[in-house]
C-alpha cells in the first residue's frame, strides 16, 4: 500500500438526525476514522440524504437531494455516514437517478465508496484497535437497512468486542424491526409504540443497562418510548461507545 | 367481499388491544418463522431454489399469453372446459351458470383465495344455494362469518377458545375448552355429510401446467382431493399469473411454496388434478370446469407492478412482517393482507381506496429477504407511495412538514443556519410534547437537540485550530 491508500480522505456525511440532535455521534465517528489513519472532512454542502422523501414519494424532493449529495461528496475517497439507513438511501442513488444517465453514473461511483460506518472500519479498513471502556452489559439493535441491505451485523460486534468491561448480551429476537420505520412512527404512532415496545420487552430481559445501535432514528424512537415509560436503559450510538464518548444517553440531560 | 381497506387506521387501532386477536397473533407468530427457517436449513441450496423459483415465474409471465393458450388447449384436449373472467363480476357468473346448468343445491369449498376475491360464497348463496367451506380454517370463520385473516391459515385470528364456543353453538357439542383433535374430529363428522351431498365441488390451483392442462393442488387436509372426486362437477378456480411451463417447474414451485408457507418439507396431499374421470379411471367428476381469472393482472403485467405476479400465495411475508403480527390480517380491510396484499390490493381495487396501505410499513425489508420469488415488496410499496405522491392525494401537516423539511434541505447555507439557531433555543433532555407535533409525543419523549448542531460545532472548531496554527 503506498502512503496515499494508507491515509484515505473520508468525505463524512454526518446525517441530519446527527447534525441537529446528536452532534457527538458526529465527533465519535471523527475520532473513529482518525484513529484508523483517515483524513476526515465534513464538506458544508450536505444536509440530508433525501431518505425521508424517497420513502414518502416525492422522487423529485429526493432526486435534488441526491444530487446535491452526489456533489458535496464525491470528491472524497470514501463517503462513510453513522447510519446504516442513510447509507442505503445514497447506495439506492444510482436507481433513484435511473432516467438521468450522467447523474446516474455519478450516483453509481459515488455508491461504491459510500460505507456505514463499522462496516467502513472493519471490512474496508480491516481496522479494529478499538480503545474505548464501557464497564457494562450492553445489548445491541441491528436496525432493518444496515442488517438487511448493507449485511450490517458482525461488524459492530467486532469492535464491540474490543471495548474493556463492555458485556454483550443480545436480544431473543435480534432481527425484529423496532417499529421506527422513519415517517411510519409519526403516521402510525400507536403501531409504532407498541413495536418499540415489544423491542423493549426484549431489551429488558437481557439485563442490559444500556441499548446501542447503529442508526440514530431508531434509537431515538427507542429512547424516547424508554424515556416515557420511565425505564432505566439508556441509548447509545455505538460510534459514541467505540469512541469512549458516551456519557449522558440520548435523551439525558443531567448536570 | 366489501374492501374496509380506507378503515386501516381505525381497524389497527382497534386490532391492537383486542385481547383474544392478539393471544392468537402470539401463538401462531413464532410457529410459522421456525418452522420455515428449520425447513429453509434442511434443504440443500434454498438460495438457489429461490433464484430458479424468480426464473421461472419471470420467464411464464414474459410469454404468458403463449403458455395460456397451450395450457387452455390441454384443459379442452381433455374435455374439460375453460372459461375466461376478464373481472370478479364475470367469474362470479361463469360459477352460477355452472351450478345452474348443473342443477346444483349444495356446493363445496376448498380453500380458495381468489375465490375470495371474487366473493364466490355471497354469490351462489344469493342464488339459493348452499355453500359448505371444507377447508378446517375457511369453515371455522364461515360459521364466524367473517373474512379470512390470513392467506393461508384464514382463522389464524381465533383462539382455541372461541373455536369451541363457535363449535358449540353450531354443532350442539359441550360449551368446554377442548383440544385440537376433538374439534377436528368434530368438524369432520359434520363435514363428511356435505362432502357426500355436494353436487359441486369448487377449489383453487395453486400451479397451472401449461403442458399438460394439469393443475396442482396443495392442501393439507385432503379436503381439496374430496371436492375433486364426489361431486358429479369439479370447478377450479385460479388467477391467470399461476401458470407454469413444465411439470418440472411445477415441482420447483412446490418446494418452494412448502417451505415457504408451513415450513413442511412437502405438504401432506399434493394433488395434480388433468380434468374429468377417464372411462379407466375409478373416481373423479363427470364434468371438469378451468375458470381463469384477469381481474386486473394483464394490466400489471404491462406495468411497474409486474414483479408482483410472481406471488405464490406462501403468507410467509405476512408472517414476517411486524405490521402484519401486531395487528392480524382483519385491519387491512380486504382479502389480502400483510406486504403481498398492502401491493395487490391497490392494484385490484384502486389506489384511491387503499391509501393507508403501502404507508403501514416500516420497510425494515424482512419480507423480501423470505420471499420465495424474491419480490421485491419494499420497493413495490414505494412505488405505490410515488404514485400517491403523484396524484396528490398525500395531504395533511405530515406532507406539508416533509415538503417544507425538502425545500430547506435544498439550501444548505439556510439550513445550517436555522437548524443551528433552533439547537441553541430549544432546551435541552427530552420533550414531552413538542409544538404542531401529533405523532411523536403521545407515547414517546422526543430527544432534544445539545445546544449546537455538529456542522456549526465542526467549523468553529476548524477555526479554533485555524487560530492555533
Amino acid at each position: 500500500m503506498n502512503a496515499n491508500a494508507a491515509r484515505p480522505r473520508i468525505g463524512l456525511f454526518v446525517t441530519c438526525l446527527v447534525d441537529l440532535l446528536r452532534p457527538g455521534v458526529g465527533f465519535a465517528a471523527v475520532k473513529l476514522l482518525e484513529s484508523a489513519g483517515c483524513i476526515v472532512e465534513v464538506p458544508g454542502g450536505q444536509t440530508c440524504c433525501g431518505q425521508p422523501a424517497y420513502n414518502s414519494g416525492d422522487l423529485s424532493a429526493a432526486r435534488a437531494l441526491a444530487k446535491q449529495t452526489i456533489q458535496a461528496m464525491e470528491s472524497y475517497d470514501y463517503v462513510v455516514l453513522p447510519s446504516g439507513s442513510c447509507a442505503g438511501t445514497l447506495r439506492d442513488y444510482p436507481r433513484l437517478l435511473a432516467v438521468e444517465p450522467v447523474w446516474r453514473q455519478r450516483a453509481q461511483e459515488l455508491a461504491e465508496r459510500t460505507f456505514e460506518l463499522t462496516s467502513f472500519l472493519v471490512d474496508v479498513l480491516g481496522w479494529d484497535a478499538v480503545d474505548a471502556e464501557f464497564p457494562a452489559t450492553v445489548t445491541y439493535h441491528d436496525s432493518c437497512a444496515g442488517l438487511r441491505q448493507l449485511g450490517i451485523k458482525q461488524q459492530p460486534r467486532r469492535l464491540l468486542a474490543k471495548v474493556a468491561g463492555l458485556d454483550l448480551r443480545e436480544l431473543r429476537e435480534t432481527e425484529d424491526c423496532c417499529g421506527f420505520g422513519g415517517t411510519f412512527c409519526v403516521k402510525y404512532p400507536e403501531l409504532s409504540t407498541r413495536l418499540a415496545d415489544d423491542k423493549i420487552a426484549d431489551i429488558e430481559q437481557t439485563g442490559a443497562r444500556a441499548v446501542l445501535g447503529g442508526d440514530l432514528g431508531c434509537l431515538l424512537h427507542i429512547a424516547g418510548r424508554l424515556h416515557r415509560r420511565g425505564s432505566p436503559v439508556k441509548a447509545y450510538h455505538v460510534a459514541e461507545v467505540l469512541a469512549g464518548m458516551a456519557d449522558q444517553g440520548i435523551g439525558e440531560d443531567k448536570p | 367481499m366489501k374492501s374496509t381497506a380506507h378503515l386501516f387506521p381505525e381497524q389497527a387501532r382497534a386490532a391492537l388491544t383486542d385481547e383474544n386477536l392478539q393471544a392468537a397473533l402470539r401463538f401462531a407468530k413464532g410457529g410459522f418463522i421456525d418452522k420455515r427457517a428449520a425447513s429453509v436449513a434442511r434443504y440443500p441450496d434454498f438460495e438457489t431454489l429461490r433464484e430458479r423459483g424468480r426464473r421461472i415465474k419471470d420467464h411464464t409471465l414474459a410469454h404468458l399469453d403463449v403458455y395460456l393458450e397451450r395450457f387452455a388447449a390441454a384443459v379442452e384436449a381433455r374435455g374439460g372446459h375453460v372459461h375466461w373472467a376478464p373481472d370478479a363480476a364475470a367469474a362470479r357468473s361463469i360459477l352460477l351458470d355452472i351450478c345452474r346448468r348443473a342443477g346444483a343445491r349444495t356446493v363445496i369449498k376448498g380453500k380458495t383465495m381468489v375465490g375470495e376475491e371474487i366473493g364466490v360464497n355471497a354469490a351462489l348463496e344469493e342464488a339459493g344455494l348452499e355453500v359448505v367451506e371444507t377447508d378446517l380454517g375457511e369453515y371455522i370463520i364461515q360459521l364466524a362469518k367473517e373474512p379470512p385473516s390470513h392467506i393461508i391459515a384464514p382463522a389464524v385470528h381465533k383462539t382455541r377458545a372461541q373455536i369451541c364456543k363457535l363449535f358449540a353453538e353450531h354443532h350442539g357439542s359441550p360449551d368446554t375448552l377442548r383440544e385440537a383433535p376433538e374439534l377436528v374430529a368434530e368438524a369432520r363428522r359434520v363435514l363428511r355429510e356435505k362432502f357426500l351431498a355436494a353436487d359441486v365441488g369448487i377449489t383453487g390451483g395453486n400451479f397451472l401446467v401449461a403442458e399438460t392442462g394439469t393443475v396442482v393442488l396443495v392442501t393439507n387436509e385432503g379436503n381439496g382431493d374430496l371436492c375433486l372426486t364426489l361431486p358429479r362437477v369439479h370447478v377450479v378456480l385460479a388467477g391467470i399469473e399461476k401458470l407454469v411451463p413444465t411439470l418440472d417447474d411445477a415441482a420447483t414451485m412446490v418446494r418452494l411454496l412448502v417451505r415457504s408457507a408451513t415450513g413442511q418439507d412437502i405438504s401432506t396431499y399434493t394433488t395434480f388434478i388433468t380434468g374429468a374421470r377417464r372411462q379407466d379411471e375409478a373416481d373423479g367428476p363427470d364434468e371438469y370446469h378451468m375458470v381463469l381469472l384477469d381481474n386486473g393482472r394483464s394490466r400489471m403485467l404491462g406495468d411497474e407492478f409486474r414483479e408482483m405476479l410472481r406471488c405464490i400465495r406462501c403468507g410467509s411475508c405476512l408472517n414476517h412482517c411486524p405490521v402484519y403480527n401486531a395487528v392480524g390480517g382483519h385491519a387491512y380491510g380486504w382479502v389480502y393482507p400483510g406486504p403481498m396484499g398492502s401491493v395487490l390490493t391497490p392494484q385490484i381495487i384502486g389506489l384511491d381506496a387503499t391509501k393507508d396501505l403501502p404507508n403501514a410499513c416500516t420497510l425494515n425489508g424482512r419480507c423480501q429477504e423470505i420471499c420465495p420469488v424474491k419480490i421485491p415488496l419494499p420497493d413495490l410499496l414505494r412505488r405505490l407511495r410515488a404514485l400517491q405522491f403523484e396524484r396528490g392525494l398525500i395531504r395533511g401537516p405530515q406532507c406539508w412538514a416533509l415538503r417544507l423539511w425538502g425545500w430547506l434541505a435544498r439550501r444548505p447555507a439556510l439550513y445550517h443556519g436555522l437548524t443551528a439557531l433552533i439547537a441553541r433555543l430549544s432546551p435541552r433532555g427530552a420533550a414531552r410534547r413538542l409544538p404542531l407535533d401529533s405523532g411523536w409525543t403521545q407515547s414517546r419523549d422526543f430527544p432534544l437537540p445539545q445546544r449546537t448542531t455538529f456542522q456549526r460545532a465542526w467549523s468553529r472548531q476548524a477555526k479554533e485550530e485555524r487560530r492555533h496554527d
